[in-house]
Parts: structure tokens; C-alpha cells; sequence
């Protein structure tokens, strides 16, 4: 193989540059001592916005609504998005792509539309806009993450597994249990935590769906779109940065592992 | 080794796991049965709800629905002023599209043609971390470096840019008070956003171009700029239109970013925010809402044609 060109390599390496960087630049407005522009280079480094963010309950109540609206969306998703891709991962019916349609049709749609048709639905039933609103909303986008994570490691999964163990006496719920959770269940775990990364974030949903809750992307949004108290979101923005980044590498990690699913090189 | 295996259940449900197997299709209904339930009923009947509202109208008067079928509704989408709105959405989807796609056809290219596996690894985890960081975060990051005061503005000064970033903003159309005001901000705003969903179908289909091609079309004479046109660019355009399926239709529906960063003409998406809020036009708003699922609807069409499916 040829060495890469000195213009290629160069185009390759901005391109990385303008992807992170401007993450690097929340991480150090964070620690700047001015409070009321975003003057750079900061003119000073403190601590003390930590402190400031420790002690605000508000931001507190949004992180722990976000977190109940991302578990409970999450295990609604893994359960239904499982489910969805035990039935479909090789199965060959008529209606098999309208369905496997359907199921990404909810990321694939402008958020917005999906948020209006979601609220217009709960005012036509009179559900009042409340915590259930909110996960309701989340898991409905969250289900085709875990779908696509399980469907191509069930892919991957040689069925002469599955007929080994049959023939072994076990019946289904046993090779279900023993043969075929073993080895989907580092794809569930993976697309579990990128639904919980996705609904941690969700915006756009919950600002149609949420009734007078504030979860954590909608406190900074409104902090985006007015800013009033630019430190403490400085240092919120950190604190997003670490919750999502933990368990997208741990997705990673977990989907690279799988790779090597028993009985895939057959 | 006994103790391992698990005895065979007795009774009834061995006789239910032996109909699941024996009757496999039951299995699968059984199956689909529950997300089917939740996404056929609950989602796609609201989407239904709202989008079938497009062709009602509303009493200018009361501010009230009626809901007698009309075309009135739809044909308000070509009036001047909202159709305006239409062409700047699908212009600056457009512009986001091409620049993802300048921007990540080389570090496409370079992972899938000189990495090694290291590398490949850490290009995979390069790309995965902004594209499933949080949004409001990466938006707000740009805020801060769009900022008058911010970092782009104190760098281009110490570079002596300051004079070409000024002239920059002088220009009509993409200029304006300040790159936080500006097209070119909302622009950069959203190429940064949605940049990994176009590398990774890029570099998908780049990956499956055949070494021995061009190798073959080096034996035959042909210089690598020649091969690069004849042979790689070719065979990666379904992965470009693939990545342009999601640069396209995620710009078009967002409200979120041209309400922090950008001029105060309307895009799609904040039309469709304003009219089911405070103008209470939900007819109208599910017009606007049919414009993105159209147009991507049409491009996908178009999008099979060229194999873009299988670069995804």
C-alpha cells in the first residue's frame, strides 16, 4: 500500500480538527471568570462556577427528571426493540419492509413532526402533559436504537446454534435463555446506552410533549436561547459532556467485542 | 457436566415452547405483536391525526379549525412569503449537504484507503464521539466561538484576518452584524452537527471499492488523478448520496439551531414552531411539516436508484 498524500493527509486532519475542537472550548469556558459575555481568551480561571452548580437545586431537579424519563424510556426500548428484532432479523414475510419501515420512521422524520404529532394525540385523549408524556415520547424514538443494534448481531448469529441446542433436548425458552442471551446481550447492552445517551438529550420531543417539567436539555435551551446565567451553563455543558460520553464508549467497546459471536464464521 | 444442563421443562410449557418452534410464523406475530401495537397505533395514528389536518383550514376570524377537506391550505405554501421560506430552507440544506460532503470526503477517504487497524479504530471512535455527543452542547460550543466577543473573531485578529472576516460579513445574504447572526454561522453550525452522518456512509462505500481495480486501472495507463475520477469517485457516490439522505433531512427539520444562531428570517422548521404555538395554525403547520417528508420521500426514491441503501 502507497503513503497517503501530504494534501490528503492535511484535508483529513482539519476535518478531525473542526469536529473537536469546539468541544475543547466548553471545557474551557467552564473555568473563566467573566459572567457576562463570551469574551476570549478568558480573563481569568476559577472554580468557584463548580461550587455555584453544586448548590443549585433547580439544575439538580432537571438532571434527576432526565435520568427517571432516559431508564424508563430506555427499558421500554430494549423490551420493544427486541422484540421487534427477534421477529424480523431473519424472518421473510410479506409486509417485512413496510414494518422494518415503521420502525425507523420516528428518527427519520423532523423531530418537530414527531413532536406535534405526539402532543396533538395527548390533547385529542385528554392525556394531561406530564412525566409519562415525556417518556412516552422518548421510547417511541429510542426503540429502532436498540432495534439496529440487536437485529445485526442476531444477523450474525448462526441459526445451526440455535438447531444445536434444539437437538440437545433444550427446549426454547431454555436455548433462548442459554444459548441465544448470551450472545445478543452485549448488542442489547450497547444499544441500551446509546437510548439512554439519545433520550438524556432529546430536545425537540420533549418540548411538545413535556407539560411544566423542565428536563435537562430543555433548562439549556432556554439558557441557549436567552442567556441569563452564562457560567453555570459553561459548566452544565461539562457536566453533559461527561454523563453522555461514559456510555458511548462503553457502546463502542461492547459492539467491537461482539464481533466475535460464537458460531459467526460460519 | 450434569449439573450444567438444564432438565427439560415438563408440562405446559413445554407443549408452548414445541408450538412456538413447530409454528414459526405464530412466533413472530407474538413477537411483533407489542412494538407493532406501539408504533402502529400510538405514533403512526398521531402522525396520521396531525398530518391529515393539512387539508382543513382555519376561520381567519374565530382562529378556529374548520374541518371541511380543502386544497386552500396547501396552495397557502406557494404565497410569496412562506414559499420564500421553503426555497431558504432547502438552500441552506443544500449548502450543508455539499459542505459535509467536502469536508468529510478526505477523512473518509484517508481511513478507508491508508489506515491501518489502530487507526482505524480510533477514526471509528473519532467520528462516533461528536456524532452521539449531546446537541444543545455542540450548539452551544459554536455559540461561544461565533460570538463577537468569542474565539474565532480574537483569532482571525491575531492572524491579521480581521479585515477578511469583516469583508466577510459585509457581503450581503451570507454576512450580517456578526457570524453568530449570519448564514455562514447557521450554515457552519449545522455542517458541524451533521458532518459524521455523512463520513460514515462515505467511508462505507470507499471501503468496498476493490483494490484491484485500482490497480488494474494504474496497469492500463491511467494516472491516479484519472483513477480517482473514473474508478473511486464513481463507486463512493451512492455512500455521498446515502450521508445526504441525513445531512438533507436532518437540516430541514430543525428549529432548533436557527433560533440561537442565524438571521431572523424564518427557516421550515421555526414555521411549523411558530404556527402550532402562538398562531395556533395547526392546519397550516401540518402543510409545512408534509414539505420535508416530501422532498425526502423523493429523494430516497431517487437515492435507490443509485444503491445508496447498500452503503448505509
Amino acid at each position: 500500500m502507497t503513503r497517503a498524500p501530504l494534501s490528503l493527509k492535511l484535508a483529513a486532519l482539519a476535518g478531525f480538527a473542526f469536529l473537536h475542537i469546539p468541544l475543547l472550548f466548553i471545557l474551557l469556558y467552564a473555568f473563566t471568570t467573566e459572567e457576562r459575555s463570551y469574551a476570549f481568551p478568558p480573563p481569568g480561571y476559577t472554580l468557584k462556577w463548580f461550587a455555584v452548580v453544586w448548590e443549585r437545586a433547580d439544575i439538580w431537579a432537571a438532571v434527576g427528571l432526565s435520568l427517571r424519563v432516559a431508564t424508563l424510556a430506555t427499558l421500554i426500548a430494549l423490551v420493544l426493540g427486541t422484540l421487534a428484532a427477534g421477529a424480523l432479523a431473519r424472518a421473510k414475510f410479506f409486509g417485512r419492509e413496510p414494518i422494518s419501515l415503521l420502525f425507523v420512521l420516528p428518527i427519520a422524520l423532523p423531530g418537530i413532526v414527531t413532536g406535534i404529532a405526539l402532543r396533538q394525540a395527548f390533547g385529542l385523549m385528554e392525556i394531561p402533559f406530564s412525566f409519562w408524556t415525556i417518556v412516552l415520547g422518548h421510547a417511541t424514538f429510542c426503540i429502532v436504537v436498540v432495534y439496529n443494534n440487536a437485529v445485526a448481531r442476531l444477523r450474525r448469529l448462526s441459526p445451526s446454534l440455535i438447531e444445536a441446542s434444539m437437538d440437545l433436548g433444550a427446549d426454547a425458552f431454555q436455548t433462548f435463555r442459554l444459548v441465544v442471551l448470551p450472545n445478543v446481550g452485549t448488542a442489547l447492552l450497547a444499544g441500551s446506552m446509546l437510548a439512554f445517551a439519545l433520550s438524556f438529550d432529546e430536545v425537540i420531543v420533549t418540548t411538545f410533549t413535556a407539560g411544566q417539567q423542565s428536563t435537562l436539555p430543555i433548562w439549556m435551551l432556554s439558557e441557549l436561547i436567552r442567556p441569563r446565567q452564562r457560567p453555570v451553563t459553561n459548566v452544565v455543558a461539562v457536566l453533559v459532556i461527561a454523563v453522555t460520553f461514559l456510555p458511548i464508549l462503553a457502546a463502542y467497546y461492547l459492539t467491537r467485542e461482539g464481533e466475535a459471536v460464537a458460531g459467526s464464521g460460519k | 457436566m450434569r449439573a450444567l444442563v438444564a432438565a427439560p421443562h415438563e408440562g405446559t410449557l413445554r407443549h408452548l415452547s414445541d408450538l412456538l418452534v413447530r409454528r414459526h410464523n405464530l412466533l413472530v406475530l407474538i413477537l411483533l405483536m407489542p412494538p407493532l401495537l406501539w408504533l402502529g397505533m400510538v405514533y403512526l395514528g398521531s402522525l396520521f391525526v396531525f398530518l391529515g389536518q393539512s387539508i382543513f383550514s382555519i376561520d381567519e376570524f374565530a382562529g378556529t379549525i374548520v374541518r371541511k377537506p380543502t386544497l386552500a391550505t396547501l396552495a397557502e405554501l406557494f404565497h410569496p412569503a412562506n414559499f420564500d421560506i421553503l426555497i431558504r430552507t432547502v438552500s441552506i440544506a443544500a449548502a450543508v449537504t455539499l459542505l459535509c460532503a467536502i469536508i468529510g470526503f478526505p477523512m473518509a477517504y484517508y481511513a478507508a484507503r491508508y489506515a491501518g487497524p489502530r487507526a482505524k479504530a480510533a477514526f471509528y471512535l473519532a467520528v462516533m464521539m461528536p456524532l452521539w455527543s449531546s446537541y444543545l452542547v455542540k450548539i452551544y460550543g459554536w455559540k461561544l466561538l461565533l460570538a463577537k466577543e468569542g474565539a474565532i473573531g480574537w483569532i482571525a485578529g491575531r492572524l491579521g484576518l480581521g479585515p477578511a472576516l469583516e469583508a466577510w460579513l459585509a457581503l450581503p445574504l451570507v454576512g450580517g452584524p456578526s457570524l453568530s447572526v449570519s448564514y455562514t454561522g447557521m450554515v457552519l453550525v449545522f455542517t458541524y452537527l451533521w458532518l459524521p452522518f455523512m463520513i460514515l456512509p462515505m467511508h462505507a462505500a470507499l471501503e468496498r471499492v476493490p483494490n484491484s481495480l485500482i490497480e488494474a486501472a494504474g496497469d492500463l495507463g491511467a494516472s491516479p488523478g484519472r483513477t480517482f475520477r473514473t474508478i473511486i469517485l464513481p463507486l463512493a457516490l451512492p455512500g455521498v448520496v446515502a450521508g445526504a439522505i441525513f445531512t438533507f433531512s436532518l437540516t430541514l427539520g430543525d428549529y432548533i439551531v436557527p433560533q440561537i444562531i442565524g438571521t431572523s428570517a424564518l427557516v421550515l422548521g421555526q414555521a411549523v414552531y411558530t404556527l402550532q404555538g402562538t398562531a395556533g395554525n395547526i392546519p397550516l403547520a401540518a402543510a409545512f411539516s408534509l414539505v420535508p417528508i416530501l422532498v425526502m420521500a423523493l429523494f430516497l426514491t431517487l437515492a435507490k436508484k443509485t444503491g445508496a441503501f447498500d452503503a448505509l
